[in-house]
């Protein structure tokens, strides 16, 4: 039906008409209103709506409508429509977008954003005399209901529209913002709220999540479109056996390029990002305008991409998930998405970046980067045609987010347990939250929840004779403020070029990287290598590099995992009597494991044997996800361990993993007892690095950890310490207390995702097939390609220290001042 | 781990404790003992608040293994003088405990300058045979040992970065790492620290093994 949408009725009784403005202005322009905006117009009174529209459906104006028609026909004093984005930059661009109506309208509407950019004189002013429209985030909003003249702010609000809502809706930002909206819903228990969401699978959930519980909340879906136009990219060679470079589809991705307007070329993780965008500019005879855009570039480097882009100067840009969201980039014209999706929603979404003309399909190419890639983009596609999405429920509102509201809240004012308690269950996510889990969670706000009760004289939360709650010390309202907020930045540093004073911001990298980096290293960032001179400070030096290759290949970048759906596609595909639809090279290979040894089927877990490398190698094709399959080596090569079998390392994909030691496993099945896998975890858990990081995040939300303070800029680094000890410590004296439940839980769902194991043996129900082989089997041959391999290591750390040590003392001739070490005992455990 | 320092025969522990082993004396120094009571009581955060105890678990396991007649605090044993004297009786009994039979000396921080309230003397300084004791380095010394700084050094082997408290020694001085558990550390790469020590400084890494190095000095 695409644009050519009936103009209202005005004789259909439920139909609310356009005010003659508007419908001169729609006339003016050629336009009419699309049935989904008409909808939302009829539907301006229902407590919650949920809006799932395809990009360029007129998605924003379908939610800003009521609120322009409500504004046009009566005066409003105060804050009437507070919009929520996830970027900064939507806001900004929202901004543009609804200046333009109101303007050539003359409506009499104030407009505003509030981001972190804003200065706070503006700041200061906003809260005073509110716009009739507030543009901004859920932090910025969280930082508003912080401020004890937060009723004066929003008194009046009436509708609240929560733009790009299904990717609030996966992370604790989302969670943070629903949080806040019961506390304005308490302010203006008349408050509306609209979400305005990209196609999901389970529309349902996320109204769910938005809606004040238990009110209903009706879902509208907009046409659709048509179909996506979506194919596989036909290149001259096959796809390699390992690896996510892609590298080898280079020529027949620049010919994409040539042959189409503008096109964004998708990647996963920024590092193949940037080896991506490296390769193509070395192919790039044309030298056709091409530009890289991603997470860790300097924001100034980002903002310049964004403008060239807007003004239609480039052919391409080489991206990961930061231009998933948002902003009308006006001209795209294909998607390319490199390497496997690993997600049917996200390519779903990335596709609808692709021509904004609501009529007018989508057009796509996937590009596998290995042979295993190959199926799964076409599961992948199989999927996409048939509508059929993948996600995993979120499950219950995460505690550490529930910490920082608590916190919050206290900062604007005394406050009642009870009234917080029936707000808090008002959120979707924390409906079903007990009061015993509320209470721990105000506790631990309170007086730090420790079981030696030290904090008595300096609790941070004091209960009134009158029974309310307030913070003890006002001073600590500015430490909240100062850490609000759900995202995470691993400690980065800035990369800079030298120069005598601060040369060119470039982006960030882990310090984690940094930290691997020597003099003369050469790596790659923004597109260009640069050579490493030194650390100043928090800043990373570097200076320009002719090299043709960069020595270190890359910097940390987050790994999705293969979805459960998904998986299931590829492992349905696997029990397929042939495969006519794949490439010839792929269909071939599957037929040959088949042959040597077996396909995995589903409801069966596979494991294969073979001697290989002067070594005992074993596969477990587990379909549990990278993460999944991740913490499965883990855990078995720990149970190998102790059974004696002598395991050297692993290396996990998103389908299998594979491990290697001295000894042959001749009998799998007992290693995958899943109770002797619990416990295994249990133990496991407790020292591991992952649990660390996750105990970072989780404490650093809650406000155990304090990112920012008044006081960190006056004194030197060796004032903070490192979480880790934190961590260390509460293992010791207080295992069971709270923080470490919510990192238990935490872990477990997101990077540990023990989940995944546990639905795999759920799904095996004990069905092991065992294939003792005498050489790699063709399915198992790319794992040997895999990076990433694990060491299984105890004491190595050690001895490996100490040749380092050993090596470093002999080389600057400062050996012979140290006699060997003293025997001594020594206490404290890892440094 | 053993080394001189002008003429005096001493030794890192793995603990991040110095071992003199003719004057039968221990030294730790940078304890922090009370620092998450401290940052509850300004407002700050409510820290698990088990630092004192793990710190004095460590302390009581290097007395025992070293029985010393002698034994130094170096300064900043208390986060500040507020925090000794809200130190739980439990705790304070603990340290007097710890006391008994040997020579306790607490040399004034930047953080407890004044006595503690708890048995030893207090000291500005103390000079034994060869060797000088105060918190915060002074240029031009020889044989001084200090604190302050939290020193720690790094090493990178096979792509992996460790980092570890550290000691680091010349000619001339040797500075301790943090002996307290809630405390970070000051990489020597830092300017303050390669302004202080010679140019042929070593670091001693602690941990279960201690293991000397080159001081890691910036690069370029």
């Amino acid at each position: 039906m695409g644009l050519a949408a009936k103009a209202p009725d005005a004789t259909l009784p439920c139909m609310r008409a356009l005010p003659p403005k508007f419908a001169d202005w729609f006339a003016q322009n050629g336009w009419s209103l699309h049935p989904h905006q008409q909808d939302m117009l009829d539907r301006a009174d229902a407590p919650a709506l949920l809006l799932i529209a395809p990009t360029g459906g007129g998605k924003t104006l379908a939610g800003f409508l009521p609120t322009l028609v409500d504004l046009a026909v009566e005066p409003h004093e105060g804050m009437h429509t507070l919009y929520i984005s996830p970027l900064k930059a939507l806001a900004a661009d929202i901004k543009r977008n609804l200046t333009r109506p109101v303007t050539e309208m003359g409506l009499p509407i104030r407009i505003e954003d509030r981001t972190g950019d804003t200065s706070q004189s503006r700041r200061r002013r906003q809260r005073a005399d509110p716009p009739h429209i507030l543009l901004t985030t859920p932090e910025s909003l969280a930082l508003l209901t912080s401020y004890d003249d937060a009723a004066r702010t929003f008194r009046g609000l009436k509708r609240v529209v929560i733009d790009e809502i299904h990717a609030l809706a996966e992370s604790k930002r989302g969670d943070q913002l629903m949080l806040a909206l019961t506390r304005l819903q308490a302010l203006c228990p008349d408050l509306k709220r609209v979400g305005l969401s990209a196609t999901v699978e389970d529309p349902a959930a996320i109204a769910h999540l938005m809606a004040r519980h238990p009110d209903p909340c009706e879902v509208l879906l907009a046409d659709p479109g048509p179909a996506p136009d979506i194919q596989m990219l036909r290149t001259e060679e096959a796809p390699p056996w390992a690896g996510g470079g892609a590298a080898y589809a280079i020529p027949a991705v620049l010919e994409q390029v040539r042959q189409h307007k503008t096109t964004l070329i998708f990647h996963n993780t920024r590092a193949q990002a940037e080896i991506f965008f490296h390769n193509l500019w070395l192919a790039n005879e044309d030298a056709l305008p091409i530009a890289i855009h991603h997470g860790s570039l300097d924001r100034a480097q980002r903002e310049n991409v964004e403008a060239a882009m807007v003004r239609g100067d480039l052919r391409a840009i080489v991206c990961t998930g930061t231009l998933d969201l948002g902003i009308d980039w006006g001209d795209v014209d294909l998607i390319i998405q490199i390497g496997a999706p690993k997600n049917v929603k996200r390519l779903v979404q990335r596709i609808g970046r692709a021509n904004h003309r609501y009529n007018a399909p989508s057009k796509a190419l996937l590009v596998p980067a290995n042979r295993f890639e190959v199926v799964e983009c076409f599961a992948a596609l199989e999927a996409v045609l048939e509508g059929a999405l993948d996600g995993d429920p979120r499950g219950p509102g995460p505690r550490d987010v529930l910490c920082q509201h608590i916190l919050i809240t206290a900062c604007a004012g005394p406050f009642d347990a009870d009234d917080l308690f029936a707000q808090i269950r008002s959120a979707g996510a924390y409906a079903a939250l007990s009061r015993a889990a509320f209470d721990a969670c105000l506790d631990f706000c309170a007086t730090g929840g420790y079981a030696l009760r030290a904090y008595d004289r300096w609790q941070r939360l004091l209960q009134r004779p009158d029974g309310m709650w307030q913070l003890r010390d006002p001073r600590s309202a500015q430490r909240i403020r100062m850490n609000i907020g759900t995202i995470q930045d691993t400690d980065k540093l800035k990369v800079r070029m030298k120069r005598n004073r601060g040369g060119k911001p470039l982006g960030e990298i882990e310090e984690g990287f940094a930290a691997t980096l020597t003099k003369g290293d050469t790596f790659l960032i923004g597109g260009q290598i640069v050579r490493y001179e030194g650390l100043r400070e928090t800043t990373v030096e570097v200076s320009r590099n002719a090299a043709k290759k960069p020595k270190v290949a890359t910097f940390g970048g987050t790994k999705f995992a293969t979805s459960t759906q998904l998986s299931a596609r590829v492992q349905q595909m696997f029990t397929q009597d042939s495969w006519p639809e794949l490439p010839p090279h792929t269909a071939e290979w599957l037929a040959l494991q088949r042959e040597v040894s077996q396909l995995p089927q589903p409801g069966e877990l596979l494991i294969e044997s073979f001697p290989h490398d002067d070594a005992e190698q074993t596969v477990f094709y587990g379909f549990a996800g990278r993460n999944g399959q991740q913490t499965l080596g883990l855990l078995l090569t720990k149970r190998m361990e102790d059974m004696g079998l002598r395991p050297l390392g692993f290396v996990a994909t998103d389908y299998a993993t594979l491990i290697w030691g001295l000894d042959a496993v001749d009998d799998p099945a007992p290693l995958l007892d899943p109770t002797a896998l619990h416990d295994g975890l249990d133990s496991w858990l407790a020292g591991n690095a992952v649990m660390k990081r996750t105990f970072r995040a989780a404490a650093t939300i809650a406000g155990l950890i304090e990112r920012n303070t008044p006081q960190a800029r006056k004194s030197g680094r060796q004032a903070t310490f490192s979480s880790d000890i934190l961590y260390d410590t509460l293992l010791r004296y207080e295992p069971d207390h709270l923080m470490m439940d919510i990192t238990r839980e935490e872990a477990l769902r997101g990077l540990v995702d023990f989940g995944r194991i546990e639905e795999m043996l759920t799904r095996i129900a004990g069905r092991i097939v065992h294939r003792r082989l005498p050489r790699v089997s063709p399915l198992a041959a790319p794992l040997f390609l895999e990076m990433g391999r694990v060491p299984v290591e105890g004491a190595a750390q050690e001895r490996m220290l100490a040749e380092e040590a050993a090596r470093l003392m002999e080389a600057s001739g400062l050996a012979q001042l140290t006699p060997p070490p003293s025997n001594i005992p020594r206490r404290r455990d890892g440094g | 781990m053993d080394f001189n320092l002008a003429g005096a025969a001493l030794t890192a522990l793995g603990s991040g404790a110095l071992w003199w082993r003719e004057h039968g004396l221990l030294c730790v120094s940078d304890l922090h003992l009370g620092k998450s009571e401290r940052i509850a009581r300004r407002g700050g955060a409510a820290l698990p608040p088990y630092e004192t105890r793990d710190t004095l678990n460590r302390l009581a396991a290097d007395l025992a293994a070293t029985e010393p007649r002698h034994v130094v605090c170096l300064g900043d044993s208390f986060d500040d003088l507020g925090a000794a004297q809200a130190l739980p009786d439990e705790e304070r009994l603990w340290i007097l405990r710890l006391q008994a039979g040997r020579r306790w000396d607490w040399i004034e921080g930047n953080h407890d300058p004044g006595p503690v309230g708890l048995g030893g003397a207090h000291l500005g300084e103390l000079r034994l045979g060869p060797l000088t004791f105060r918190h915060i380095a002074e240029p031009r010394q020889r044989g001084e040992v200090s604190g302050h700084y939290h020193p720690k050094a790094s090493v990178s082997a096979r792509g992996r970065s460790l980092s570890r408290p550290a000691f680091l020694f010349d000619s001339d001085r040797l500075i301790l790492p943090a002996y307290g558990t809630y405390t970070g550390g000051l990489r020597s790469r830092s300017e303050t620290l390669c302004n202080l020590m010679r140019a042929d400084a070593c670091a001693i890494l602690t941990g279960p093994q201690p293991v000397a190095i080159p001081m890691p000095r910036k690069a370029g």
